[in-house]
């Protein structure tokens, strides 16, 4: 890649929280932005263009025109990152696929439903091609690991990304499971792909699946865990939906 | 004066969320004015419904990055309400002090990343850092402040990890509070006052324009996790009875619906809070207030930054006089005395069908939360209220009445006008389309 690779930053459906993530690692930043030029950011610039090597996607695509935005974004950048877990995985925005479509538009938009564009949710990489993810909701260590793909890029070396469960690095920090603790939390961690150093469970509450499915989760032994735990079927359901909805293992 | 102008700014830069703005004036008459919102709609009250109830936290923290914080407290709060649970002394300390940082951050980040460009004819903070790194480095340093507090308290920030029914899942240590009040410290008195000669420099534009301004009121304190609603017009209203002053409409150009007073626009955010509330500031921010020349009553929409400059002295003062509160107190672990319930606590007590509404100042204005709890422990109903949702129609009511004032300026200027109008509001458009709201049954 040139000396000064372009790179924009985009966003469909989502919280906007990735970037502001990016745009948090202060001193970070400012040596990153030496080593790229950014071309594209509407959250932080008003400056824009159409030319750029790297395309940074946050969001979940919901509506038929982002689906028109993300191929033609594809087309022009060399490299797509997928930036958090909506692009990733669909994340929270997937919940609304389990409803009857019509009626929650409906209920929102009443005689005018029809008015708004709304399809079902869905991970970045059912419309186009994803040559990396920056996983978690938000990006996880801060950004770190955003930072560390971007850099290993950057370098022309492959990022690492773990492939083993939340739990390895929870029993690692040396955390009680919130399995066991007084009042009992259930958890993702034993499916859920490392990375974040357990961030959730660490500060004593569930992994959410946040960083999508390891490449080979135990997924009827958790089930079962869970249910022993007291959760229903539906319980288990809505869990694994929570950010998981379009669930693919091995992402 | 006979004029035709046609400005269509499509995804105003500089702003959270995808927003348009539309003008059309035709022979010198205003045909039409829009802020249109384009954001994908999100469905985010759908989501909630048949969800166990100490879910609703953690699912709307997620409607948006830069106030999770402020929602996870509304939702946590209108689920208390409903539930009848009212929390220790230490947790109130602790959510206050974080929702004050929270303000922090974002007002930091609007200030000094999205507004001040402006100023400088620059077109974001990139160029900025180049030509004036003291500024940015300083930025910088605040926004990392407020954020270390949100990650010190809530375990990461966006999306708030501990905060939790009752409580937080973790309480954080006496040394990460001494060493967060020592940098709060510091900050107050190395970061303000150049904050302050900054902007009290910057020329905003002078475009005055009265209009309802509604915030919370508290007698004790200059309210931000709790109060009464109060309107600058037609006094206090119970955070229960919110729909009586909010109402929300579908505009076809616009999937954020717009939140509506019975009567007319009105504002939420900085400005509101400052006008009503200005009386109970921190010393220094009644100083900041002074040096910025920012005098309640005040009338001028663009002024909504300085508001938030002053509110950020605020914010300092209080997270300080919140941290030596909890280290007078001393940190305990309650989960002994309490049970909090995490959204995948395993074993939730049974509940009866009940329902409850959170209010809380959050930093673009009053956020609410309402929920329905059924006798199985699901939710039934969901009901969130935006700031920006509730500044759309004023927002639009302003631009109504600055255009045909500024028409014969070059259009390049009056787009430019328009633009740093729609930004002063900090709009955060990814939040109000949220969109929906599910009827109670």
């Amino acid at each position: 890649m040139s000396a000064k690779p372009k790179v924009g930053f985009f966003s469909f459906t989502s919280c906007e929280g990735c970037q502001l993530v990016v745009l948090s690692m202060a001193d970070k930043l400012l040596d990153l932005l030496g080593a790229v030029e950014v071309v594209n950011f509407r959250e932080a610039s008003s400056f824009k263009s159409d030319e750029y090597d790297v395309a940074i996607v946050e969001g979940a695509i919901s509506t038929v025109h982002e689906i028109e935005e993300l191929r033609e974004i594809r087309k022009r950048a060399k490299i797509l990152i997928a930036l958090g877990a909506c692009a990733h995985i669909g994340g929270v925005n997937c919940i609304k696929n389990f409803a009857n479509q019509y009626e929650i538009k409906k209920e929102v938009y009443k005689d005018k439903a029809s008015h708004f564009d709304s399809i079902l949710a869905q991970p970045i990489d059912a419309v186009v091609k994803v040559d990396y993810y920056s996983r978690g909701c938000p990006p996880n260590r801060d950004g770190e690991e955003f930072l560390e793909i971007v850099t290993a890029l950057l370098q022309g070396k492959k990022p690492y990304i773990p492939n083993f469960p939340v739990c390895v690095q929870c029993k690692m920090k040396d955390n009680v499971c919130v399995f066991h603790k007084e009042n009992p939390i259930t958890c993702l961690g034993p499916v859920t792909r490392a990375g974040c150093d357990a961030a959730c469970p660490s500060f004593g509450n569930a992994c959410i699946g946040c960083r999508g499915l390891v490449d080979d989760p135990n997924l009827d032994a958790h089930q079962q865990t869970l249910s022993e735990a007291g959760l229903t079927t539906e319980d288990i359901l809505k869990f694994y939906r929570f950010l998981n909805g379009m669930m693919e293992v091995g992402k | 004066m006979s004029k035709d102008l046609n400005i269509n700014v499509h995804h105003v830069a500089r702003v959270e969320g995808h927003g348009n703005i539309v003008i059309d004036v035709k022979n010198g008459e205003l045909k039409t004015v829009e802020l249109q919102i384009v954001e994908a709609p999100r469905f985010f009250e759908a989501m909630l419904k048949g969800r166990r109830y100490p879910e609703p936290p953690q699912i709307t923290a997620r409607i948006c990055g830069i106030c999770a914080v402020g929602h996870t407290t509304a939702s946590l709060r209108g689920l208390e309400d409903a539930l009848g649970i009212e929390p220790s002394t230490q947790t109130l300390l602790l959510r206050k002090a974080i929702l004050e940082a929270e303000t922090l951050q974002s007002h930091v980040l609007h200030y000094y990343f999205l507004v001040a460009p402006d100023f400088f004819k620059a077109s974001s903070v990139i160029p900025l850092a180049a030509s004036h790194p003291e500024v940015i480095q300083r930025a910088l340093r605040m926004k990392k402040l407020a954020d270390d507090v949100i990650t010190v308290i809530g375990g990461r920030h966006p999306h708030p990890i501990s905060m939790v029914i009752d409580g937080f899942t973790r309480i954080p240590t006496e040394s990460e509070i001494r060493g967060l009040l020592t940098r709060l410290k510091e900050s107050l008195d190395k970061d303000i006052p150049p904050t302050l000669e900054l902007f009290a420099s910057l020329k905003f534009p002078a475009f005055e324009r009265k209009t309802d301004y509604v915030s919370l009121k508290h007698p004790d304190e200059y309210a931000a996790y709790d109060g009464l609603i109060y309107s600058s017009e037609t006094g206090e209203t119970q955070p229960r009875d919110y729909k009586n002053k909010v109402k929300e409409e579908v505009v076809l150009h616009s999937s954020a619906k717009h939140a509506k007073g019975p009567f007319k626009p009105y504002m939420v955010g900085a400005l509101s809070r400052f006008n009503n509330n200005h009386d109970q500031l921190s010393p220094a921010a009644k100083e900041a207030a002074k040096k910025l020349g920012l005098v309640a009553p005040c009338h001028n929409p663009f002024l909504i930054s300085a508001a938030q400059v002053v509110e950020s002295v605020h914010n300092l003062e209080r997270m300080i006089y919140y941290f030596e509160e909890l280290l007078g107190r001393g940190l305990k672990d309650e989960s002994t005395v309490r049970q909090t319930l995490a959204g995948w606590s395993a074993k939730l007590p049974a509940v009866k069908k009940c329902w409850g509404v959170g209010a809380v100042e959050v930093p673009r204005g009053i956020l609410f939360h309402e929920y329905r709890i059924d006798d199985d422990g699901l939710i039934s109903g969901a009901n969130c209220i935006i700031p920006t949702g509730q500044n759309l129609a004023n927002i639009e009511a302003d631009m109504r009445e600055l255009v045909p004032r500024i028409l014969d300026k070059p259009r390049e200027e009056i787009t430019l006008l328009l633009e740093m109008l729609v930004r002063a509001y900090d709009p955060c458009i990814s939040c109000s389309a949220h969109l929906l709201k599910v009827d109670f049954v």
